[in-house]
């Protein structure tokens, strides 16, 4: 058994207290997440995929339960903090880049993820080369408009470098929030099989929501599905391997 | 001709204005009003202390200093109180009034018979309005060169993806409301440090003097951008300086033509908002192409 890395204890988190739409987005949610865990995540719109990775994220704090990293209470922890261990993938690709700032520049910030700004010389020049073999791999002609600003790439490019910008300097917790949605078919393939790639070869622990129930059951080691708030379903390893998209199907149509 | 050297020292003691705005109304994206105050604020402060013995370069680096405190207080108004930006710095611009009166004890100081930044002998010895251009050369050189390393530096970079990016600035651990402040504080102590120059040259500070500065230091912007179109953050800042002066000489041009200073607000309203628009006009009623049929036909 592997080292639990992340938790949550009992989380709730309320909208709309003491009115009478009053509702527990998050429903008394217990998680354990272990270390090399890669999680994917399914649910309806309005389960609660999005409240728990702001949870997990710091955007939001929980009504009520604990968040705990390594052993550690962050449940206050700011979000500015968490980005020493926590890296997170949006889904719309404008929000993961500085527009005005060029590939490579954008690359050394991420590298920098968590770390202190200070009032020292950036050194880019030097960097340019390992940049450009990194960038490289996502096979989307990246590596040649290093010196690009992002705002002027395509979608995909600019969600492949937020992917990058995610992993550059390992986390020890990966978000992808349907970081393959806003993309093309074949755009979003490659992606897709970049960050399993990926994923794999650095042994990232990361929770992935996504919409499609093929790339649930393909990717990932562990599957959950959310429902109101709470957990309704938790398979993993031999499980998951053998888990079917009909039995998926029947599943949720009899949550609903 | 010597209207023309004293438009382009004009254009370069002011250009430290446009830069202190560039900071906040291009990297960081937003509209700092606090310039209307801390203008007249570093006027007032390097004015009386120089009337009060103190040695004009200290005068004017204190002026500096109380520029970054006055942005200090909006910076903490915007990012603490979350006041909306264009209030909070109404708010200190409002209140900075009140200060500078209490600064000066009266509504203008006259700087007649004292020594300023412009007084040296060597300058003196200067043609006429060469004084202000070597003045304003040399502080603008320095202020450029400072901000282009800062830019190039881990801190600067934080910064300029805070204007950018917020959301991404967080989300890569960047305190974004520290860049902010540090931002709204540092240009607003430019623009008092434009101010102290703008009086010296001068020869005095006056209270009302600040109405209009975020319109004059806008179109320095504007038009740097307009003539020069893309360019990389360090020629922006240039771009700055050189719209700057080109806004000098375009006002010695409009009083030519036989307007009168009382006219200037006005022309330079009018002018900010044809160069703000220009991008809008040209692309509604497709100007470019229209141009270039106009041409082709001729």
């Amino acid at each position: 058994m592997t080292k639990t890395i992340f938790q949550l204890k009992d989380v709730v988190k309320t909208v709309n207290e003491d009115t009478p739409e009053e509702l527990n987005i998050l429903d008394h949610v217990d998680l354990d997440i272990h270390e090399g865990d890669f999680i994917t995540i399914l649910g309806s719109n309005g389960a609660g995929k999005s409240t728990l990775f702001n949870t997990i994220g710091g955007n939001l704090r929980p009504t009520s339960g604990q968040v705990i990293y390594k052993d550690k209470d962050i449940t206050n922890m700011s979000v500015v903090k968490r980005t020493s261990f926590l890296s997170r993938v949006f889904q719309d690709p404008k929000l993961g880049t500085a527009p005005r700032m060029t590939v490579a520049e954008n690359l050394l910030l991420a590298e920098k993820r968590g770390g202190h700004h200070h009032l020292v010389p950036r050194k880019l020049k030097g960097e340019m080369k390992r940049f450009k073999n990194i960038t490289a791999k996502m096979n989307n002609n990246l590596d040649h408009r290093l010196n690009t600003a992002t705002g002027s790439l395509s979608g995909g490019q600019r969600q492949a470098l937020s992917f990058l910008m995610a992993t550059i300097k390992k986390p020890g917790i990966l978000l992808l929030d349907e970081h393959t949605a806003a993309l093309d078919p074949k755009t979003s393939q490659n992606l897709m099989d970049i960050t399993d790639e990926t994923i794999k070869e650095q042994n990232l622990t990361c929770l992935m929501i996504t919409h499609h129930l093929e790339d649930a059951l393909k990717y990932g080691n562990r599957l959950l599905v959310l429902h109101q708030g709470k957990i309704s379903y938790d398979i993993s390893g031999e499980d998951k391997k053998k888990l079917t998209k009909e039995e998926l199907l029947t599943f949720f149509n009899d949550i609903q | 001709m010597s209207l023309i050297i004293s438009a382009i020292g004009q254009g370069l003691l002011w250009s430290v204005i446009g830069i202190g705005l560039y900071l906040t109304f291009r990297i960081l994206d937003f509209p700092d009003m606090t310039v209307e105050g801390t203008f007249p604020m570093g006027a007032a402060t390097a004015v009386t202390a120089i009337a009060h013995g103190v040695n004009p370069v200290l005068a004017t680096i204190l002026a500096f200093l109380v520029g970054c405190v006055a942005g200090l207080v909006t910076g903490l108004l915007y990012t603490k109180a979350k006041i909306p930006v264009l209030l909070a710095g109404i708010l200190v611009m409002t209140a900075s009034y009140s200060i500078d009166l209490r600064i000066m004890g009266k509504p203008n100081q006259s700087l007649l018979g004292l020594p300023t930044l412009l007084s040296g002998k060597f300058l003196q010895s200067l043609p006429p309005y060469f004084d202000s251009v070597f003045v304003g050369f040399v502080v603008i050189t320095v202020v450029t060169l400072i901000l282009i390393y800062f830019l190039q530096t881990d801190l600067g970079q934080a910064f300029i993806a805070t204007g950018d990016n917020e959301n991404m600035a967080e989300s890569l651990g960047i305190n974004t409301d520290n860049m902010k402040i540090m931002g709204v504080s540092v240009s607003n102590g430019l623009i008092a440090l434009g101010g102290a120059l703008v009086a010296q040259n001068n020869g005095y500070s006056d209270v009302n003097m600040g109405i209009g500065i975020i319109v004059v230091a806008l179109a320095s912007i504007i038009i740097g951008e307009v003539i020069f179109g893309d360019l990389t953050m360090n020629q922006r800042l240039v771009a700055v300086i050189v719209g700057s002066i080109l806004y000098r000489l375009v006002l010695l041009l409009v009083l030519q033509l036989g307007f009168n200073a009382n006219d200037l607000n006005l022309i330079s309203s009018i002018l900010l908002a044809i160069f703000m628009g220009l991008p809008a006009f040209e692309s509604r009623f497709h100007l470019k192409h229209v141009l270039k049929r106009g041409l082709k036909n001729d």
